[in-house]
This record gives structure tokens, sequence and C-alpha cells, in this order.
């Protein structure tokens, strides 16, 4: 039966780490290598096997699992239960899939991106790790267990960020990350508490089966729940405010930036989302927000990522734009419009990621697209691997983007939102930026004069890179996983083709039984306006594409001369609006000069230490109290002990007389 | 005879016997050393003769492992010692830094080693006698035998010239309130005529102890002053920053919470239940503000000691908040935290203590860069710092956890705002704690780092760390095991708390200009601090 198994899908991973983490310093390389991916490509099968087992007819719609351990639940009160309890349904297995599958191909491409780094050996446990709390966070049954996963993946990616711990910029940008994924737990945490106290567990059904019995229950305690957990997902999903962490986190390997800030990690708010739909759909106030955080995440962060330079920013910010996207359709209702945009993306964006990666190999670690151009004659499988993957996340038709964002598009299009069309509009010239960012980093990447110098010396370093001199493609180990994932970013859409264009949407129907009960469209849209709106969609996409041919291949330098002709503007948008800088002055160092002012002079000098003896009518004669003491033997503390132990004794036995009465 | 009469005198006073043979043997070589190591493993393993024998069936309130013999005729006093699941597992927790302590002073002490050791066992004494004493008397005896050997420790050992000074703060701090303490117990014997705390307990339950509610408050008032000095509570804590940075790894590992909160949690709300409720919203209050007033100094000190400290000082009222929520959740979670803290802020310290001794500093701006040359070090400091930051599937989120939640189910007024308030701490730990891995650890190494060239943790030191990162994962994975026996006690207090609260309630109603209405209470507090 799958239920006896299914724990194995996350411990196999937790085994390697453990292995890897206690011995891996002593083994050789290729021996890390096969303790890291032997459990993480079984994970996969296992998950293979569990499709097909779900997939079959008569399939039960979820297959639970509980684990004890030492024959004892997790935590257990009176009043108050929760399990290691894991469970499968088809949203799960869907995000299994993500996870197991894009999760064993960027292990397969860092046994050859990582080949030459030191301290090979944490990597890899450290990848292992993740991979554990992320099938936890998906496997979970109820929000602690989520919530196990959560910090997790948290506490994985602070390390993986952290990897070259020895370089300050990563050193911070793993603590940032861990920091403000704490902002979000602080929301998700008391969302936690007041589950409790309403419901008195922290298991899904139960909970959604309680408020799928109360239909009188709207808004009110929901809204606080629901706007609680949109902060915890705004944190780990990189939205508005709490985006700032997910651009620094490029300090981290390549690798890292695919699989955890790209393809898995980073859509756990939305996965929490969509998974919590049933208490968002009872407040439209939530939703709403959700979906006006999405809309204004994507368009920002799209701005910021037209006018970065470096490859790894671009695509940071590119992702931080799409998981906007991922939650206006969560916002809108369409859950399942988000969970298909989640697995496109996953495909592209990890595509991405590691083409870029590639890029950066074969450059010996440069990471400036100002000092690339010319690459596509030089490096051709990441070149056409890569070409697909921004095909397919500019929106161009058949490709894996153009579905699930058009589904986006159309659903907040028709959403009842009050402002769903203003939402669909963000959304549409979001898409037309995209095609823009990703377009430029194709060209200044791939085409024009080679801007580079090559480099025949060793690497530098503890730097993300290392060279074996010239630029080169990458060995077939990472150029594999590229084909791979190329593929997927091309057919990935496929199968959440919509009516309008002759599909049947296997994918809604797929998910149908987890997040049937979303937002319905009160408005009745023929399959003549979805299909506008598609072409509409691929236009903006086109002239985002023309735009980036003719900035930066027909004519470079223009850009430039625009960037001068708005200086402000411009520097107001490199310098991503400066909300680092205001986060740092308005927040942090307020806080921190009021702590040591306020608390550590005012308080703790005067209040504290003061009040203890020096004030109040005791003051004197304790005051001749230290002074005996700190003149005389410590030793005489004992003597004094002993004196007043006599007086004790004496009140006690003659005391019932005088005054206890 | 079934030693299960005798367990907790012996676990008790195997210590003072061993302070007396290492009173008798001479202080050369490793002798002492070797000494303290075997009476504290020895009282180690006794004390794992409780949870294997714990009855679980057992009535809640009543007491295991019981003996009680009478002492002295008149005034009653009595030998009667005790535990149940609230101090089961403290007296474990106390047994088992014991020996920790000893092999993490192993060469941190070099001088004076017979007095350190000696001290150190009487320590321990007094510390299990907190636990397990169930006479008031015998139960002050100890108490004040607590203070004597720590403020001794701090005297002699301390790390630089100011430990006299810290010596002479940490004992008036807690020498006063023990006074007024004792004052507190005087009359409570003068009214009811015993020390015997389950007797006392059940007069309390019964409202009969007293029908005067301003003597009630004035003496419930003496318990918890004292006890919160101990713990210590914001605004209560001007001795712990000094204690910790003067004192030794081993005294530190012990010197704050589990006596002080132990006590609040057995004597104030065993005897004081309803004056314990009416002044629940003053403790939530302080206990959400501790908590972040400890992260917030905690992040803007430079030395790691005075980091630590504030950071137990946050970790303490986290407990403090739980238990004074009086719901089930909260007072678990609360005594679990106990234990967390027992467990994480040795861990902590025994690191600190490490690094002290390889680089002769606390000062965090003199180091940096050091991950790459201690990975066992690094790698348990980083363990240590998420499990006190909390991090699920280490020990410190099951006890947080359940605090958070126990208090934001509490009846108590505002505690809404005090558990939102709280809560934001998982921010400010999580802030302190890396911020000070980054600045050991990471980054270019310090010109002090360069330098001495130390080396990673030794045997010794390997062994004195496992056990408690063991139990971080451990208890964060499987708490029932612990759980179990907390809960039964846990429910209990509650119970007992909410039931005398639900009587003083009707009291209140029908004396309604009665002196003890909670806008009076609150005031005389006010009044008192």
């Amino acid at each position: 039966m799958p239920a006896d198994y299914l724990w194995l899908i996350p411990l196999l991973p937790f085994a390697g780490f453990l292995i890897n983490g206690t011995l891996g310093r002593r083994l050789p390389r290729p021996l890390v290598s096969a303790i890291a991916l032997i459990p993480t490509f079984l994970s996969a099968c296992l998950w293979i096997w569990l499709w097909f087992t779900m997939k079959a007819a008569g399939a039960p719609e979820s297959i639970h699992s509980g684990i004890t351990l030492f024959g004892n639940s997790w935590i257990s009160v009176s009043g108050f239960h929760a399990d290691f309890a894991l469970t499968v349904d088809h949203l799960t297995l869907l995000m299994l899939g993500v996870v197991t599958c894009v999760g064993f191909l960027i292990h397969l491409y860092s046994v050859g991106y990582m080949a030459h780094e030191e301290g090979y050996w944490r990597f890899f446990a450290y990848l292992n790790l993740f991979m554990f709390f992320m099938l936890v966070l998906v496997l979970s049954t109820n929000f602690l267990l989520l919530f196990v996963g959560w910090e997790g993946v948290g506490l994985a990616s602070y390390l993986l960020i952290g990897f070259y711990f020895k370089r300050d910029s990563a050193a911070n940008a793993g603590k940032k990350a861990f920091i403000v994924n704490r902002i979000g737990d602080f929301g998700f945490l008391l969302a936690m508490f007041l589950l409790i106290a309403h419901f008195g567990t922290l298991d899904f059904s139960t909970i959604f089966s309680a408020i799928s019995q109360h239909p009188e229950w709207q808004g009110g305690f929901l809204t606080a729940i629901a706007l609680l957990l949109v902060v915890g997902a705004a944190g780990k999903s990189a939205q508005i405010p709490l985006y700032v962490w997910l651009p620094d986190a490029m300090e981290g390997p390549t690798p890292v930036s695919a699989l955890i800030h790209a393809a898995t990690m980073v859509t756990a708010g939305i996965y929490m989302v969509a998974r919590s739909h049933t208490l968002f759909d009872r407040s439209p106030y939530a939703l709403g927000v959700v979906a006006i955080i999405g809309a204004a995440t994507a368009i920002m962060a799209a701005c910021i990522g037209m006018v970065q330079h470096d490859i790894k920013r671009v695509l940071a910010y590119s992702t931080v734009s799409q998981l906007g996207y991922m939650f206006l359709a969560c916002g809108v209702g369409a859950y399942t419009a988000g969970v298909f945009h989640l697995l496109t993306h996953a495909f592209f964006k990890a595509l991405l990621f590691l083409a870029a990666g590639s890029v950066i190999h074969a450059l010996s670690g440069e990471q400036d697209m100002r000092k690339m151009g010319g690459l596509r004659k030089r490096i051709p499988v990441t070149f056409w691997t890569m070409t697909m993957g921004v095909v397919a996340i500019a929106g161009i038709p058949p490709l894996a983007g153009f579905f699930s964002k058009d589904e986006i598009l159309f659903r907040a299009f028709v959403s009842p939102n009050p402002i769903g069309k203003l939402l669909w509009l963000v959304g549409l010239i979001t898409a037309g930026m995209t095609s823009f960012y990703m377009f430029r980093l194709w060209f200044k990447t791939f085409f024009g004069e080679e801007r580079f110098e090559e480099h025949h010396d060793a690497h530098a370093p503890g730097h993300d890179a290392h060279g074996h001199g010239g630029v080169h493609e990458s060995p077939l180990i990472m150029t594999l996983p590229l084909m791979v994932l190329a593929l997927l970013s091309i057919i990935g859409g496929w199968v959440g083709v919509p009516e309008a264009l002759g599909g049947h949407d296997e994918i809604g129907a797929f998910l149908d039984p987890v997040l049937s009960n979303g937002v319905q469209v009160t408005e009745v849209v023929g399959h003549g306006t979805e299909l506008g709106l598609a072409v509409v969609s691929v236009v903006v996409a086109l002239i985002g594409l023309f735009a980036a041919y003719v900035l930066y291949y027909k004519k470079p330098g223009t850009a430039a001369g625009y960037a001068r002709s708005f200086p402000a503007l411009y520097h107001l948008v490199e310098n991503k609006f400066y909300i680092d800088e205001i986060y740092q002055n308005i927040i942090v160092t307020p806080l921190l000069m009021f702590s040591r002012l306020f608390l550590g002079g005012v308080v703790e000098g005067a209040a504290v230490n003061g009040s203890g003896f020096a004030a109040g009518a005791t003051a004197r004669g304790l005051g001749s109290l230290v002074r005996r003491a700190q003149s005389g033997n410590i030793r005489s503390y004992a003597g004094w002990l002993a004196l007043g132990a006599a007086a004790v004794i004496a009140v006690m036995i003659f005391g019932h007389s005088l005054w206890l009465h | 005879m079934n030693i299960d009469y005798s367990i907790l005198t012996i676990i008790t006073f195997v210590p003072l016997a061993g302070a007396v043979l290492l009173a008798l043997l001479p202080d050369r070589g490793r002798i002492q050393q070797w000494g303290a190591l075997l009476v504290t493993l020895i009282t180690f393993v006794c004390t794992l003769h409780l949870p294997s024998h714990f009855d679980y069936t057992a009535p809640a309130g009543s007491f295991q492992f019981q003996e009680n013999l009478s002492w002295i005729a008149s005034p009653s006093i009595r030998y009667h010692v005790g535990v149940d699941g609230l101090s089961m597992w403290l007296v474990v927790l106390t047994g088992l830094l014991a020996p920790l302590g000893v092999l993490i002073s192993w060469k941190a002490i070099d001088n004076r080693r017979k007095l350190f050791y000696i001290l150190f066992l009487l320590q321990q004494v007094a510390m299990l006698g907190i636990f397990v004493s169930l006479d008031l008397f015998l139960y002050y005896a100890f108490w004040e035998l607590s203070l004597v050997p720590m403020a001794l420790l701090i005297a002699t050992f301390g790390r630089t010239e100011n430990r006299r000074r810290a010596a002479i703060k940490f004992f008036l701090y807690a020498f006063i309130p023990s006074a007024i303490l004792l004052v507190g117990m005087l009359w409570l014997y003068a009214r009811t005529g015993t020390f015997d705390y389950p007797q006392l307990a059940a007069l309390a339950a019964t409202h009969d102890i007293s029908s005067s509610p301003t003597a009630l408050w004035l003496a419930s008032l003496a318990f918890l002053i004292a006890f919160l000095v101990k713990v210590p509570a914001f605004p209560l804590h001007g001795w712990l920053p000094d204690a910790v940075s003067e004192a030794p790894t081993a005294a530190v590992m012990v010197i704050a919470g589990k006596l002080g909160l132990y006590s609040i949690l057995r004597f104030s709300f065993g005897i004081f239940p309803g004056q314990s409720h009416r002044i629940a919203p003053l403790m939530l209050a302080l206990g959400a503000i501790g908590i972040i007033y400890g992260a917030l100094m905690a992040l803007v000190q430079k030395d790691l000691k005075r980091l630590a400290a504030y950071g137990t000082l946050g970790h303490v009222s986290v407990v403090i908040l739980g238990i004074f929520a009086f719901t089930v959740s909260g007072i678990d979670g609360g005594i679990y935290q106990t234990l967390n803290e027992g467990i994480g802020g040795g861990a902590l310290f025994m690191l600190l203590g490490l690094l002290y001794e390889r680089y002769r500093t606390y000062d965090m701006r003199e180091y940096g860069g050091l991950a790459a040359r201690l990975p066992w070090i690094v790698t348990m400091f980083v363990l240590t710092s998420l499990s006190v930051t909390g991090l699920p599937m280490l020990n410190g989120f099951v006890g947080e956890f359940l605090v958070f939640s126990g208090t934001m189910q509490s009846t108590v007024a505002n505690h809404t705002g005090w558990t939102v308030l709280a809560t934001a701490s998982v921010i400010l730990t999580a802030s302190y704690m890396l911020w000070m891995i980054q600045r050991v650890f990471y980054g270019d190494l310090s010109r002090r780092s360069a330098q001495i060239d130390a080396m990673d943790l030794t045997a010794r030191e390997h062994l004195a760390l496992w056990p408690l990162i063991a139990l971080f994962l451990f208890m964060g994975i499987a708490s029932p095991v612990w759980m179990r026996a907390i809960d039964i006690a846990g429910a209990n207090i509650a119970t007992t708390v909410n039931r005398s609260q639900a009587v003083t309630v009707n009291m209140d109603a029908s004396t309604r200009n009665g002196p003890a209405t909670p806008e009076t209470a609150l005031a005389s507090t006010k009044g008192t601090r």
C-alpha cells in the first residue's frame, strides 16, 4: 500500500543529509554525489509510482499516513495534539512531482557545477536537507507540520545562501533571508494560534470541513487568520513588502537559486494559500489583499528587472514578478491557474537559472551582462535551451508560460473583484515588461559583440564558479538537465490548454477535487472574449520582444541614451526604489538606536539597576549593608545568614505569643 | 525496603557527601575533577530512577517517591520530600547538567579547584533540595543555601576585577526578597500551623488559609517577588547581566530560570491560586515586555556573555508569559520551556566558555571567520542557536509554540495583545542569534582569531556537548516522552488556579465593595513594587 511507504519520500533525502552531513568530509566526491543523488532519485521513483497509483481508476482522492516516534505523536498536551501525519491528494501529488523531479535534475546539474568547489559534501548535505523539508511541507496534513517544512526550507536556504560564508555579502544575504522570512513566520504563527483558539486543532481536514459546515462564517476572524497567513506567504514567496531577501539570495550557488529560489521553496506561499483556499474563499477582503499584493509585486519587480545588469538578479526579480502573478491568481480565486503557473514556472525558471549558471560557468564566474555578448556560437546547447526558457516565460505560444499566464490574466479579467479589470491591465503590462527584460537578457548575453575577457587562469577562490581556461560549453551532466527542462518548458503548458483554444484543461480537472471551491466566475464570458484576451497578451509579448530587439540588438547603446534622458527615474529604478535603504533607515536603525539608548541607557541604567536598591526608603540602610559587605570578607555572608536564621527561629518559637496572631 | 521511599534523599545528599569527600581529598593532579565527575554521575544515574519508576496513573496533584518524617516537633517542621510531573524532569535536568558542568570546567578552573568543586556540589544540593522539598521550612533552607555557593563562585572564580561587586549584587538581589519570603512563610505558619505544602495547598483550595484578602495579597506578593527576582523577570533582572558575565561557565549554566520558575508554579500557584490569577494581567505584560526587552538588549550587546544573558532574560520571560496565561498549553509549554532554557542556555554558555578558553575574550568584535577553522564548534553553535531560536523539530519550538498558543487562548485581560507582542520575538531572537554567529564565525578571520591557532572540540568537550545536542533533537520530535508527566501537573495547576478564580469571582459578586477587586489588587501590587 502506498500509505505505508509515504514517509520514505521525505526520509530518503534526510538519510542522505545525515550521511553526508556527518561523514561527507572524509568521503570521496563521487561517493558524496551518489549518497545525495540516489535518495533523491528514489524519491522521484516513489512519486512516479504514487502518481500511477492515484491516477488509476477508483483510486482514493487522498492517501493518509501517520507516523509515530517511540509510540508517541509529536506534541500532545491536554487539549491540543499534533501528529507527524502525511497526506497525498492531487495538489500534493503535483507539488511532489515538481519537487522530486526538478530537484533531482538540479542535483544532477550540481554534480557538474560544483565539481571544483570546496565544501562539496556540505553543499549536497544541505541540498538533501532542503529536499527533506520541502517534501515534508507539501506532504503535511496539518498546519504545524507544514510549518516544520516551512521553517526547515528557510534554514536550508539560509545555509545555502551563506554557502560561501567567507564572503560578507553571502553571510549577510543568508541572515537577511532568514530574518525577513521570520517576519513572515510571525504572521504564520499568529494565524496558527488563532486557528487553535477557534478550532482547537491545526488539522487541515478538520478545520476546512468545520468552515464548510458553517456557511454563516464570513469574514470576521477568518479574515484575521487569512491575512496573517498572507503575511507568512508574502515572506516565503517574496511578495511586497517582504520580497527584499530574494534578490540578495542570489549570493548562493546558482543551482540553489534554481531549486530553492525559483522552482520550489518560494512557491510554498502560493501552495499554502491554495491549500487553505476554503478559508480564503470566505474572506473577499483577504483575497483582495492577496490580489493587490500580487499585482503590485509583479509590476514593481518587472520594473526593477528591466534595468539590472547582473544576469542572476534579472532572473531573481523575474521570479519575484512571476510569484506576483501566482499571488494574483490566488487573489482572484483562480487557485488552479496559480498552481498551473507554479508548475510551468518551475520548469522554465529552473531552466533559466541553470542556463544562466552554465553561462557563468563558461565565463569563469562573470555575472555582469555588460561583460557578456555573442555567446550563442560558443555555448550552443546553453543558448538553445535558454532560448526555450526565454520564449516560455515571455508568454509566446505554444510554450508553457503562455497558457498559465494567459489563464491568470483571463481569470483576473472576469473575476468578481471590483478592480478585476485593473488587475488584468497591470498583469498585461507586466507581461510586456517580462518579455522585454527576458529578451534583453537574451540579446545581451548571446548576441552582439563579445564583451568578455577570456580567462585562462584558475578561478578566483571562493567565487561562484570556476574556470578551466577559455569559454567552454558545460559538460553533459549539466546540459542534460537543461535539455530535459527545455523540453518541459515547451510541452509543460499543454496540460492546461483552455477549451477556448481547443484543449481540455486537464490540470483543472486534475486539481478539481482539491481546489474546486474557488471563487465562482460571475460574469458569463464567451470563448470569444477569452480568445481576444489571449491575442492581446501575445501581441503585448511580441511588442516587448520587438523593443528588446531594437534596443539591444539593432541599435545597441540607445537604451543607455534613454536612461540618460531620465536620470532621476532611471536611478530610482536601478537602485530598486531604495527599498532596502528605506527599511534600514526607518526600521532597523531606529530600533537599534532605541534599544541602545533608551532601553540600554535609560531603562536598564536608571530604572532597573537604579530601582533595585538605591531608590526607595530602604536605600540608606541597604547602602550601609553594602559598604560593610564590601569592606569585609565575602564569607561573612555565612555569618549574616546564621544570624538571620537564628532570628527567624527565635521569632518562630516565641512569636506566637508576640505578634503573629 | 523499596528504594522509592529514599531515592529523593539519596539524590539530594549524594552531592553533599561528595562535597565532604572532596574536602578530604587532596587538590593534586586531576583528583578533584575526577571526584566531582564521579559524584555528579552517580547523582545523575540516581535521578534517572524517577522517570523510569514514575507512576503516570497516580491521581493528579499527588506526589511520588515521598518521604515524610518528623524533623522538629514544635514548631512543626517535617522532612517531607516528593516529586510530581512538575518537578521530576527538573530534578533529572539538574542531575544531567552537573557532570557536564564538571567536564566543561575541567581545564577552565585551574586554581583553587577544591573550593570550586565543593561549592559546585553544594549548589547542586541546594537546587535538588529546592525541587524535592514539600515542607516550606525545608524548602527555605535549601533556597537560602542556593545563594551562598553561587555568590562565592562568582566572587572567587569571576573573570574580571568586577567579580566581587557582581557577587554582592547577586546576593543582595536574592537575599532581601528571600527575607520577605520568610516573613510570608512565617505568616502562613502562624495562620495554619503547618509548613507542609500539600496541606497548605489543600487549605488554599478551600479558601481556609485566611479570610483577610489583604493579608493573603501581601503574603502572595512576598512569595512572588522573591521568586521573580530569582527567575529573573523584567524589571527585577538587574543582577543577571553582571552575574552572568562574571560567573564561571558551570555556574552560569544553572544561574537563571528553573529555581524561580519552579517555585512560582509550585508555591505561588499552589498556595495563592486566586491571588496569582488576579495578578496575571500584570505578569503577562511583564512577561511579554521582558521577552522583547531581552531580545532588543541582546541585539545591541558587544559582549557575547551579556548577549546570552539578555537572551536568557527573554527566554525565562517566555515561561512567565506562558504560566500566567493559566491555560494548559501555556503551563505545559512553560514547564517544557523551563527545561529547554536549562538545556539550550546551558549549551550556549558552554560554547561561549569554550571560545573564551581558546581566545580569552568575550568581545564579539575581536572574533570573526572562525567557521573554517572550527567546524565542530560552528556546527554545535548553529544547532544551539536554532534550538534557542525555536526552529521546529528542535526542543525550543515545542515549548515556545505551546506557550504562545496557550497565551492566545487565555482568558486573562489583554492576552491577545501580549501574545502578538511576544510572538514578535521570533524575529528578534533570530536576528541576534544569527548576527552573533555571523560576527563570530563568518566573514574574514579577525586579527585575534588569526594569531591564535586554536583547536576544534576535544573529546572531553564533545562528551560535554553531545548530550545536550541530542536532547535538542529528541525533545523536539518526541516531546510526549517528557510532556506526559508535565501535562498531568500542568493540567492540575491550570484547574486549581481557574477553579479558585471561579469561586473568588463569585465572592466578588457578593461583596462588590470588598477590598480585593482586581483594580485595587493591581494598585496594591504597583504600590509594593
